[in-house]
């Protein structure tokens, strides 16, 4: 049983950040019904800027570790927003009146070139960082097997439910969130109302970048490393999430990114390590047989 | 006070798809404070009017000028996109019912004021911060929008998401909608398309306080002659995408051309119609 709760908890830590970036696939997808491919990518870009900016904060001589967590925190969300929104602007937005696949593949691209990029800039070695946040608590300990819930879990799950109540607040809240919603349902008729439709996708995607960037943050506290693949199987597992949560919802996505982390996390603890991707795409195959739209998605209704 | 000049003067307006001219030389005139009406048979180029005018087409030739109130002067066929609504503050309605299904009646509503509140949020920076004047701007919108749920009678059912609501109810509201983008001109593609009788009289009642209360100047197609001959001040008919008639509801209705275009040739029938409708 104790065995259990520590894969509960690793899972669910897991599982916030596939959640954290299923979100950025899910909003585009719900406002312009394309695929970002280069999601991961940003995701991974988040975490070397986060990387890079901790090594600068430590280089000029900065030790309150919570201030530095902040710092990196705003820095990486900052810069990697303006990625998002790069990527949008010079790969998407001149495609968007093409034919569907148009913006896909392009984002196949951008992948390409984000995750090179990394390479190139950046070397193509595994980037490790010392542990930032150390210590935890031991929640049980029967003897043979301690139950361990360790600081930077909480760290990681606290950090991303405050940013899930702001960003839900933003959406159901405020004028931007309702704009969004506008234009997810009727572009053309948002932009008769006085909608910038434009921007508001800028936005959707400087909002998903950072989120992905809080993501890449967290991976990189919790992992203690980074490399410039990462964003290809972490991107790949999270747009798995956000299609078993149902794509276009974002409680689906944060819902289907739990479950991927789970199923993963169990799967490596009772099952075999090696297989644990197996596991989480055959649960996507199964669930997408009977319930087509996922877990929380709409039914596709056809548009007059 | 009052500006004399037309509200919106179309001036040699012609549209072709290829070949096909839908629209061919069209001039009219819509006057400050009054309901102009567009009619004329299936296919006579009303709509592709409007989509003229809010920018979903540009025009092969012609001009289109919007005069506000103050004097101030746009040029619609050289505007387009949502610097329609935000600048020359044109709003519209479309034939088939193009709410945001999945919001509520209120939000639907508060969309519309989307250019008030970017103002007053300082371009989301001030909205962010939730700053006291931005609270404001919102508190005001929220009235305004609650204002008009209570002039269409759906205040109880703000916060239903509107696909839910009733087809009467969903086509008053849109009407509401395109009033709290504030409009000068406010262009409605057959509002009453689908309406019972109760309901038609329900939107020419809004329709006439719309124009009187307010003061905006409204742009109608509409198929319904009750509505049409009852509420407007003016009207224009197309035929083909020519202009066959201009004139009061009176003039028009009694003009042979009109009631040939119509129904074909026999006048007898074509005039039973006109005169049903009055």
């Amino acid at each position: 049983m104790d065995y259990f709760f520590q894969q509960l908890i690793n899972g669910l830590v897991l599982g916030s950040i596939y959640g954290l970036i299923a979100i950025g696939y899910t909003m585009v997808y719900g406002i312009v019904g394309m695929i970002n491919f280069a999601h991961g990518d940003i995701f991974m870009i988040g975490g070397f800027i986060a990387l890079i900016t901790f090594l600068i904060l430590v280089s000029i001589g900065m030790t309150m570790v919570p201030v530095i967590l902040l710092l990196v925190l705003l820095v990486a969300m900052a810069v990697t927003a303006l990625y998002g929104w790069t990527v949008e602007r010079i790969a998407y937005r001149p495609l968007r009146q093409s034919f569907r696949l148009a913006p896909m593949l392009s984002a196949i691209g951008m992948s390409f070139v984000l995750s090179n990029f990394a390479q190139v800039s950046q070397g193509a070695r595994v980037k490790p960082v010392p542990p930032i946040i150390t210590g935890g608590y031991t929640l049980h300990d029967s003897g043979n097997f301690a139950v361990q819930l360790s600081n930077v879990q909480i760290v990681v799950v606290v950090t991303t439910v405050v940013l899930l109540a702001i960003f839900t607040y933003i959406v159901s809240r405020t004028r931007f969130g309702r704009d969004m919603r506008a234009c997810e349902q009727d572009q053309t008729m948002a932009a008769l109302l006085g909608v910038d439709v434009d921007r508001t996708i800028s936005m959707t995607f400087v909002i998903g970048a950072s989120l992905a960037a809080v993501a890449g943050m967290m991976y990189l506290l919790y992992y203690g490393l980074v490399d410039f693949f990462m964003g290809f199987i972490a991107g790949i597992k999270a747009f798995t999430a956000a299609v078993l949560g149902g794509i276009g919802s974002l409680p689906g996505a944060m819902l289907g990114g739990l479950a991927i982390g789970l199923i993963e996390t169990f799967w490596s603890a009772y099952f075999s390590v090696e297989y644990k991707d197996v596991a989480a795409f055959s649960i996507l195959i199964i669930v997408l047989i009977f319930m087509p739209t996922g877990l929380l998605g709409r039914p596709e209704v056809e548009k007059v | 006070m009052t500006n004399a000049a037309p509200i919106l003067a179309i001036d040699g307006l012609t549209m072709r798809f290829g070949g096909i001219v839908a629209i061919n030389e069209l001039s009219f005139t819509a006057q400050r404070r009054q309901i102009t009406a567009l009619i004329g048979p299936n296919g006579a180029g009303k709509t592709t009017v409007f989509n003229c005018i809010t920018g979903f087409y540009r025009p092969s030739g012609g001009t289109m000028t919007l005069v506000h109130d103050d004097d101030a002067t746009f040029r619609l066929d050289r505007l387009h996109d949502f610097r329609i609504c935000k600048y020359a503050k044109v709003a519209r309605t479309f034939q088939n019912i193009r709410l945001f299904p999945g919001m509520t009646a209120l939000e639907n509503l508060m969309v519309a004021q989307h250019n008030t509140l970017m103002r007053a949020s300082g371009f989301s920076l001030l909205g962010l911060l939730s700053a006291p004047s931005f609270r404001a701007a919102e508190r005001q919108a929220i009235d305004l929008a609650r204002e008009w749920l209570q002039r269409i009678g759906l205040l109880d059912r703000a916060d239903d998401a509107a696909g839910n609501l009733p087809y009467g109810d969903q086509r008053r509201l849109e009407s509401a909608r395109a009033m709290c983008a504030q409009p000068a001109l406010l262009c409605l593609d057959e509002p009453a398309a689908g309406l019972n009788a109760n309901e038609s009289a329900a939107l020419s009642d809004l329709l006439l306080s719309i124009r009187d209360d307010i003061g905006t100047s409204i742009l109608l197609i509409e198929h319904d002659m009750s509505v049409v001959m009852e509420i407007s001040d003016h009207i224009v008919v197309l035929d083909h995408g020519v202009k066959i008639a201009d004139g009061a509801p009176r003039a028009v209705r009694d003009d042979p051309k009109v009631v040939a275009a119509y129904l074909g040739a026999d006048e007898e029938d074509a005039a039973a119609v006109m005169e049903g409708g009055a």
